[in-house]
């Protein structure tokens, strides 16, 4: 069941600086996932399509409605596309553990023709799926009756041509491909290679090849087992493909680097070409420094040319010409800092926040906590925190930025660090290939916003 | 928890600005507020990583860096000398037998594990007695902490000794500081503690009860890996391996004193 409702907000944000942020107003759509909790979102290509995955193994497709000339600022309308199960719950008899069906991630492949591809994946499978449209059906078969039913050969006494006659549209995702047993960790990432014929899959600690038409078997590339598990220190995060060269990937791993590998050095691209690792601050060692360092999501700028890495607190852009340190830093929500022993304590210092490019890469996007989510301009160097949460948006009320209070005095409209609600997280976040539309996904729900022309 | 949740190296702020961030074979005096703290953040990372008895496998990475934060704290606590002093209480403080109990309450076994281990390199495990210095550890470095935690199920008795070993800390500090590290600490830092296997329980119940725990349970290689053991064969032999580890799992799992909720479950799906 899907609670639609659409609303209009207008807020201006006049500063006192000459430049303006450029995400001024939103508009949002709001959608109610109650089912289960979303665990990844992703936009396709074109943007029309927006997918999530859920803990319990579905994925929902959304499909922009077709922009309308009286509406021009409500862009961000989707609604339900396709909804099918990807994935079932397993049992690893071997082990006896559960093998989860929660969606770790969709991507989407280039399309090519009519029909849409993604790739879906669990901690353990990978199925391609593909989507596609009906909107005719053959009508009058020879041997069938239209409910289906066979006909008794000897009662036909004519021949006829099935035609084909338009009917209701329906969506079908069926399976293609099932890409498994080659992965004894958990996956974390997948991604297609811009050669739209080969894709990678990371794990804790290997990173395979694979091929879209084969699926009995896929190259391992990235090792870094250790010989004796008990020397085992470090591990694989996250992983993507370069999104224009082929033969380059990162990966990034819990000790707060990324590798960059060039499959054409090597088969097995144990030997990075470089790593991209910042030195630590030495005024903020503390027993959590290597956990928060750990990186939970890499992702390449559209042009290539720049990487952005999400760590605990902050988000970090690197120039692929300069491993010593990022070109840029931003604080997600440095507030948190003092509260590392308690975050530890409650699990939540081992949240896995994604990040997402805007589509000309000039704004960056990503979660918190109270249903907080951050947006980095990167020309301006400003920033905003939004709120998405269903109880502060109401005709006519106004969607405001957030702010957070470190110290003893609290201004008005502002929240204290203790007052935040640690359950209410942001993990996932994608923004529109093209436009200025995003996807935010809470625990439960789906927002979309898109930003007002002016 | 505490009013600051920052682990600072340095709590007392007199010697902050002498020291700096300096890490390293440092002398530096610890307040007892801080080996509070860095004892409770141990106990704490300890209790996380018995948490493991899911029947989902558990986040490796989490799992990782919870260890790298315990090893840390160790190698910071080797250094000051309050390791030594932490494990000398706990071999004074027990018996052989009572720590086995406790371990076992702790670490118990799945029958998955069970499985799991038969594979692993069945590693020597010492008594914890061991703690004398003249023991070799080969040990691997990670065995021995997962042995931390028998104090947790003790007897309240070990939470006294744990305040006179701070007390004693705080007062002996001056005088350790000064003292050059021994090098054999550093490689019993995770050899020391070792529990033997066999070790001759006094009762005939419980060598009865423990006759089919496997030791390898006992380390934290158990807690990493003990789920991810089988790639060992490699992922397509899945198919090969399947006879031949099915068996014992059962085995194992009916004549190890297991949970029988988790018998109950798995019998399920399998019929």
């Amino acid at each position: 069941m899907h609670d639609i409702c659409t609303t209009t907000f207008f807020k201006d944000i006049k500063l006192e600086e000459p430049t303006q942020l450029r995400f001024k107003i939103w508009t949002f759509s709001f959608f109610k996932n109650i089912t289960d909790i979303i665990s990844t979102v992703e936009f396709n290509h074109s943007g029309e399509l927006l997918a999530t995955g859920d803990k319990g193994g579905r994925i929902v497709i959304f499909q922009q409605e077709p922009e309308s000339g009286n509406q021009p600022q409500c862009r961000a309308e989707y609604n339900v596309y396709s909804t099918f199960q990807s994935h079932e719950p397993e049992f690893d008899y071997l082990k006896s553990l559960e093998i989860e069906e929660k969606i770790n991630k969709i991507r989407w492949l280039p399309q090519k023709n009519a029909a849409h591809f993604l790739l879906s994946t669990n901690d353990k499978t990978i199925k391609l799926w593909k989507i596609s449209e009906r909107d005719k059906r053959p009508e009058g078969y020879n041997l069938k009756e239209e409910n289906g039913r066979y006909k008794d050969p000897y009662s036909i006494t004519a021949l006829r041509v099935p035609v084909f006659r338009p009917t209701d549209l329906m969506v079908e995702a069926s399976p293609r491909r099932v890409f498994s047993n080659a992965h004894t960790y958990h996956i974390n990432s997948i991604s297609v290679n811009s050669d739209c014929e080969t894709y990678l899959s990371a794990d804790d600690l290997r990173i395979n090849l694979w091929h879209l038409e084969i699926t009995d078997h896929s190259f391992n590339i990235v090792d870094i087992k250790p010989a004796n598990m008990e020397d085992l220190t470090e591990v694989i995060t996250a992983s993507e493909f370069h999104p224009n060269q082929c033969n380059t990937f990162v990966y990034s791993s819990s000790k707060g680097a990324v590798r960059l590998c060039d499959m054409r050095a090597a088969a097995l691209c144990d030997q990075h070409t470089k790593i991209f690792e910042e030195p630590e601050d030495p005024n903020y060692r503390s027993f959590f420094s290597e956990i928060i360092s750990s990186i939970s999501d890499v992702k390449f700028s559209h042009t290539g040319r720049y990487m952005m890495t999400r760590d605990y607190l902050s988000v970090k852009i690197w120039d692929l010409n300069m491993e010593t340190r990022p070109v840029e830093t931003y604080q997600v929500h440095e507030y948190l800092r003092s509260k590392l022993c308690s975050l530890y304590e409650n699990d939540c210092i081992f949240d896995k926040f994604e990040c997402c490019w805007s589509g000309n890469d000039s704004v960056v996007m990503t979660g918190s906590y109270n249903n907080f989510f951050r947006m980095l301009d990167r020309g301006s160097g400003q920033d905003v925190t939004l709120e998405a949460s269903r109880e502060n948006i109401q005709p006519q009320s106004v969607l405001r930025p957030c702010n957070v209070s470190t110290g003893g005095k609290r201004k008005k409209d502002e929240i204290g660090v203790d007052s935040l609600d640690f359950n209410k997280k942001i993990l996932h976040t994608a923004w529109h290939p093209l436009d200025n539309i995003i996807a935010v996904a809470t625990i439960n729900n789906l927002y979309i916003f898109n930003d007002q022309l002016n | 928890m505490f009013a600051k949740g920052t682990k600072r190296k340095f709590s007392d702020p007199g010697e902050e600005p002498a020291l700096g961030a300096e890490l390293g074979p440092v002398v530096r005096p610890l307040s007892s507020t801080y080996s509070l703290q860095r004892q409770s953040l141990l106990d704490m990372s300890l209790i996380k990583l018995q948490l493991c008895h899911m029947l989902v496998e558990p986040n490796l990475c989490r799992s990782v860096l919870i260890a790298n934060t315990v090893r840390q704290i160790q190698e910071e606590m080797t250094q000051d000398g309050t390791w030594q002093i932490m494990t000398q209480a706990l071999a004074a403080a027990q018996c052989p037998a009572d720590r086995l109990v406790a371990t076992e309450v702790l670490c118990r076994p799945s029958e998955a594990l069970a499985a799991a281990q038969k594979e692993e390199e069945e590693e020597e495990v010492v008594v914890a007695a061991a703690m004398e210095e003249d023991v070799d550890s080969e040990a691997n470095p990670l065995s021995s902490s997962s042995f931390l935690p028998a104090p947790f199920g003790a007897e309240p008795g070990w939470e006294d000794e744990e305040d006179d070993s701070e007390d004693e800390d705080s007062e002996e500090c001056p005088s350790d500081a000064e003292d050059v590290p021994d090098s054999r600490r550093g490689d019993q830092v995770f050899g020391t503690f070792e529990i033997k296997h066999p070790a001759p329980p006094p009762d005939p119940a419980l060598e009865e009860l423990f006759s089919d725990v496997d030791p390898s349970y006992y380390d934290l290689d158990t807690v990493l890996t003990g789920m991810q053991s089988t790639p060992k064969m490699g992922p397509y032999d899945l198919l090969d391996s399947l006879s031949p580890h099915a068996a014992p799992a059962l085995s194992t799992g009916t004549s190890c004193r297991s949970d029988l909720n988790e018998l109950d479950h798995i019998m399920e799906i399998i019929s």
